[in-house]
């Protein structure tokens, strides 16, 4: 019998359109694996079976018709918890949105709904993505399927755990500072950021506006741009979308399988690189790079002075806009009440206040004191004022970068997973952990994060990180899809092959995956 | 760049809209005063001559057709509301005794 949770995306699209499954038998073989694992792996804040299946049986109606939706009609997907989902709880993983169940779908959700994909469920993430361990979630942190002592990386570290660990082929993450990207390089997984304004961010519940993006969490190069071309393009609900056809992704994921990137120019961003790096991902990094060239690119250094900037730019920024984002959970209109104790005829700002100490996390306060700081008159030149100036440099340190070179590569993360608890009461060695990642951000260009193979200290995955131009989506694919073809042939399969087994929590039969 | 105390840390929580207790100001104050010392150093990096940025990706004057379009109705915008009375959101008093 096959072992459907193995496989692929775009394997589990051609095998049901040649009839050799149904949309039903995907998407319960998914179900049943996280039932057999996630009681260990905590990657789901929410499971939906009912739902999912229901679209399944509609999927398979749809195949008999000999009308699918999309190319991935009936390939079940994960939803990361800050996504809105009509019918599904969507709690950001915060306690002030408990039981919240949205009267709307996010322009990428109905997306998916429309080209056919059911929904499994809602996975876990650090509380309103701020995090990178998805330890700051409310309802307790994921573990990384390569070692259950570990982080999978953070916010989306439960999308990237639940595919890394089988429970589904597909996700949807949200990356502000490196929240898709940094889970992908610590599980062994495919994560890619968007050109900001790539893909809609309506219904995307905001941390902060000027920096979220929404993309696709996958275990192949080829799955993440078969999902970017469902999410992604123009939608008028959001003022920021841009009003222009997405760039071919999937041909360009399938030219770079064949392998060769001649004449293609790659930049190693000398600031991304060398101190605070771990010499086991800095080993892969650097035999990457090495792969590349002799499959025909031509690899220059580039300087990025204002990268330095970036972190401090970056902790300005978010918390500023997060801090106006998070005035709207008031105990009002949806959420959380708590009445304060010890008043009598509390007045609404007493609910508000007393709510906002039980509904938000430590972090989430952090920031917000941290953002209304930024804010105030007085320091707003200083620190806002500033870091927005340096957002312009760091802007303009990529546009000098890409007259030289066509994509920027670096190590994704400076370290592989750290263990549970090691720095959640450290916020600095935890923001640290996003260094290389939030330039992109800042500066609204397109990244992904590609499987580099395992850091010689500790046997446990690096990331490889490629960035385009704006606009230049295909270029991260094209190379992703390259580098990662010839890491496969070098390891004779997919990283997550040398994954250990999960055990299974109940069902024996789903777990050893037998007929890979 | 001025430090941050925990009188200023309450003095924001009391902005922002949070009650902190005294543990939680004791925990948090430190963590934030830690913070603001490491983001201290953005501070003349960039000259009065460079603009600022507020969004990567500019785009202005964006508008959508002006066309009626389905919206939620009153049960659904009410349906995560913590308490509700004649299709409207009931809310707690909103004006102190003195006002």
């Amino acid at each position: 019998m096959t072992d459907w949770t193995r496989k692929t995306a775009a394997e589990l699209a051609d095998a049901l359109a040649a009839g050799e499954t149904t949309s039903v038998e995907l998407t319960q073989a998914c179900l049943d694996r996280i039932a057999a694992v996630d009681g260990a792996v905590h990657a789901f804040l929410h499971v939906d079976a009912e739902g999912a299946l229901t679209q399944a049986r509609e999927s398979d109606a749809r195949r008999a018709a000999g009308s699918p939706a999309s190319p991935l009609d009936g390939v079940p997907i994960a939803v990361k918890d800050v996504l809105a989902t009509s019918g599904l709880p969507t709690t950001c993983g915060s306690r002030i949105l408990e039981g919240w169940i949205p009267p709307y779908d996010a322009t990428v959700v109905a997306r998916l709904k429309a080209a056919g994909l059911p929904i499994l469920g809602k996975t876990n993430m650090d509380e309103f993505a701020m995090g990178s361990s998805t330890e700051h979630s409310a309802y307790g942190a994921t573990h990384n399927p390569w070692d259950l002592d570990r982080i999978p990386g953070g916010s989306g570290g439960g999308s990237a755990a639940a595919v890394a660990a089988f429970e589904a082929p597909l996700a949807l993450g949200t990356d502000t500072g490196g929240s898709i990207r940094q889970p992908g390089a610590l599980t062994g997984t495919v994560g890619v950021k968007p050109t900001y304004g790539g893909v809609s961010r309506y219904g995307l519940v905001a941390l902060a506006n000027s920096l979220d993006q929404v993309g696709p969490v996958t275990r192949t190069v080829l799955d993440s741009a078969l999902l970017h071309e469902i999410i992604g393009g123009h939608d008028p609900m959001d003022s920021t979308s841009i009003d222009q056809p997405l760039p071919s992704l999937v041909a360009a994921a399938r030219r770079g399988a064949s392998g060769d990137l001649t004449g293609v120019r790659i930049g190693v961003v000398k600031e991304l690189g060398g101190e605070g790096y771990r010499a086991g991902v800095l080993a892969r990094f650097h035999e990457s790079v090495d792969l590349l060239v002799a499959a025909g690119a031509e690899v220059v250094e580039v300087s990025c002075p204002n990268f330095v900037h970036a972190l401090a730019a970056y902790y300005l920024i978010l918390p500023a806009e997060a801090s106006s984002n998070l005035a709207k959970f008031d105990a009002m209109r949806y959420g959380l009440r708590v009445l304060p104790e010890g008043i009598d005829n509390p007045s609404a700002e007493d609910v508000m206040r007393a709510t906002r100490d039980a509904g938000f996390g430590d972090e989430v306060k952090r920031r917000i004191i941290l953002g209304t700081y930024a804010l105030s008159s007085g320091y707003y030149d200083a620190y806002y004022g500033q870091a927005q100036k340096v957002r312009t440099l760091i802007s303009r340190d990529f546009e000098a970068a890409f007259e030289k070179a066509d994509v920027l590569v670096s190590p994704t993360a400076p370290t592989t997973a750290f263990r549970l608890g090691e720095k959640v009461d450290d916020p600095i060695a935890m923001y640290l952990n996003d260094l290389a990642t939030i330039p992109a951000n800042l500066a609204g260009v397109p990244g992904i994060s590609v499987p580099s193979g395992l850091a010689d200290e500790d046997g446990l995955p690096a990331g490889f990180q490629i960035l385009a131009p704006a606009l230049a989506d295909d270029r991260v694919y094209r190379v992703g899809a390259a580098l990662e073809a010839i890491l496969r042939e070098k390891w004779g399969g997919h990283l997550l092959d040398q994954a250990p087994e999960l055990a299974s929590d109940d069902l024996v039969e789903t777990t050893t995956g037998a007929s890979r | 760049m001025p430090e941050i105390t925990r009188d200023e840390v309450a003095h924001l929580a009391d902005l922002a809209r949070i009650d902190l207790d005294d543990a939680e100001l004791d925990r948090l104050a430190p963590q934030l005063a830690v913070i603001l010392e490491s983001v201290a150093s953005i501070s003349g990096v960039a000259g009065d001559d460079i603009p600022p940025t507020s969004h990567a990706i500019p785009l202005t004057n964006v508008f959508r057709e002006d066309v009626n379009t389905p919206c939620l109705t009153a049960e659904q915008a009410l349906s995560g509301a913590p308490a509700q009375e004649q299709q409207r959101f009931s809310v707690p008093r909103i004006l102190g005794d003195e006002q």
